[in-house]
């Protein structure tokens, strides 16, 4: 490698950009650290699925959940960068919300996290909106000619959150065991949460 | 906003930010380039809206015209919109950047540049969760 092949490799750059920052007394390594840590360990799809498992058990949360999203998902604790304006989508039999940011990779990190790399693929971005049922189908979710698929784009202001349809059978699940069913995926809206 | 506090579960049943299978960030540098940006939005220094327009315009250059073959990085989008939102700012100027850049470039191996970039052990072994 020759050195302006290394002067563009994005670790040296970011490294560099890192080194000048700390000495300009503009990041300290600890902030820098908790936030990786944070967001590699602590948050992720995990807190969404309690909230999903708490609509699916408590019509009067659920309730709250549809009416004011930001608020009812901040009762868990849930909140932070990317969740100021959330907006919960309910799945029925009827209507199949999946979600997109066509633009970037604007996702609502409270309660998923990062986004994943299909998410913030410009494959992705763009055909779930020119063809969601075929996107859809790739994923295993074949959505029937009398169910309406909606796409929301995330790229303003407001960050989603699917609220996927509860399973059959799972009548006698506890909340925890429910969320244990809640993944990533349904929670975008690009499958459905199979029953255990 | 605040740094979020941790509330470490790395061990319980819903260890899932990598629980679907993926690890958040695919090399450390991403991690960094990551926690750097947020770091000074926490503080201040740079707006995220402001980062983010950048971001977006980085990501359909990008789209528009990329060397054939290259496929797409969005942290490398991601850190291209830092250092020109820094540069903006007038905070750090790009010719710094690539100065301290060739000047890493050219150490001896096994150097020691003073902290612990240490995330590669945690990454190291991770490529087995893979989804498949």
């Amino acid at each position: 490698m020759t050195d302006a092949d290394d002067a563009l490799d994005p670790a040296l750059r970011e490294e560099a950009l890192e080194s000048l920052l700390l000495e300009r007394g503009l990041v300290d390594t600890a902030t820098i650290e908790t936030f990786i840590r944070t967001y590699e360990t602590a948050v992720g799809p995990m807190n969404g699925a309690k909230v999903v498992a708490k609509a699916w058990t408590d019509p009067d949360y659920k309730q709250r959940l549809l009416v004011d999203g930001t608020a009812a998902i901040a009762e868990l604790g849930f909140k932070g960068p990317q969740g100021e304006h959330m907006v919960v989508l309910e799945n029925t039999p009827s209507v199949h919300n999946v979600v997109v940011c066509t633009l970037c990779s604007c996702y609502p990190w409270p309660v998923l996290g990062l986004p994943p790399s299909w998410y913030k693929d410009p494959a992705y971005r763009s055909r779930v909106v020119r063809e969601p049922r075929a996107v859809l189908r790739e994923w295993g979710t074949d959505l029937g000619p009398d169910v309406e698929v909606r796409v929301h784009d995330s790229s303003s202001e407001v960050r989603y959150l699917v609220l996927p349809e509860r399973p059959a059978g799972t009548e006698s699940l506890s909340e925890e065991d429910l969320a244990a069913l809640v993944t990533r995926d349904a929670m975008v809206g690009v499958t459905k949460v199979a029953a255990p | 906003m605040t740094t979020p506090t941790l509330a470490l579960d790395v061990d319980g049943p819903a260890a899932p930010p990598r629980s679907n299978g993926e690890l958040v960030f695919d090399e450390p540098w991403q991690g960094r380039a990551f926690g750097l940006t947020m770091a000074l939005v926490d503080r201040g220094a740079i707006s995220y809206d402001a980062f983010r327009e950048r971001l977006i315009t980085r990501i359909s250059s990008w789209e528009r015209a990329h060397p054939h073959g290259q496929g797409f990085s969005y942290y490398r989008c991601w850190l291209e919109a830092l250092e020109q939102e820094l540069a903006a700012s007038h905070l750090v100027a790009p010719q710094d950047v690539s100065a301290r850049s060739a000047q890493f470039a050219v150490r001896p191996p096994g150097h020691d540049h003073g902290h612990d970039h240490g995330h590669e052990h945690d990454h190291g072994g991770g490529h087995g969760h893979g989804h498949h």
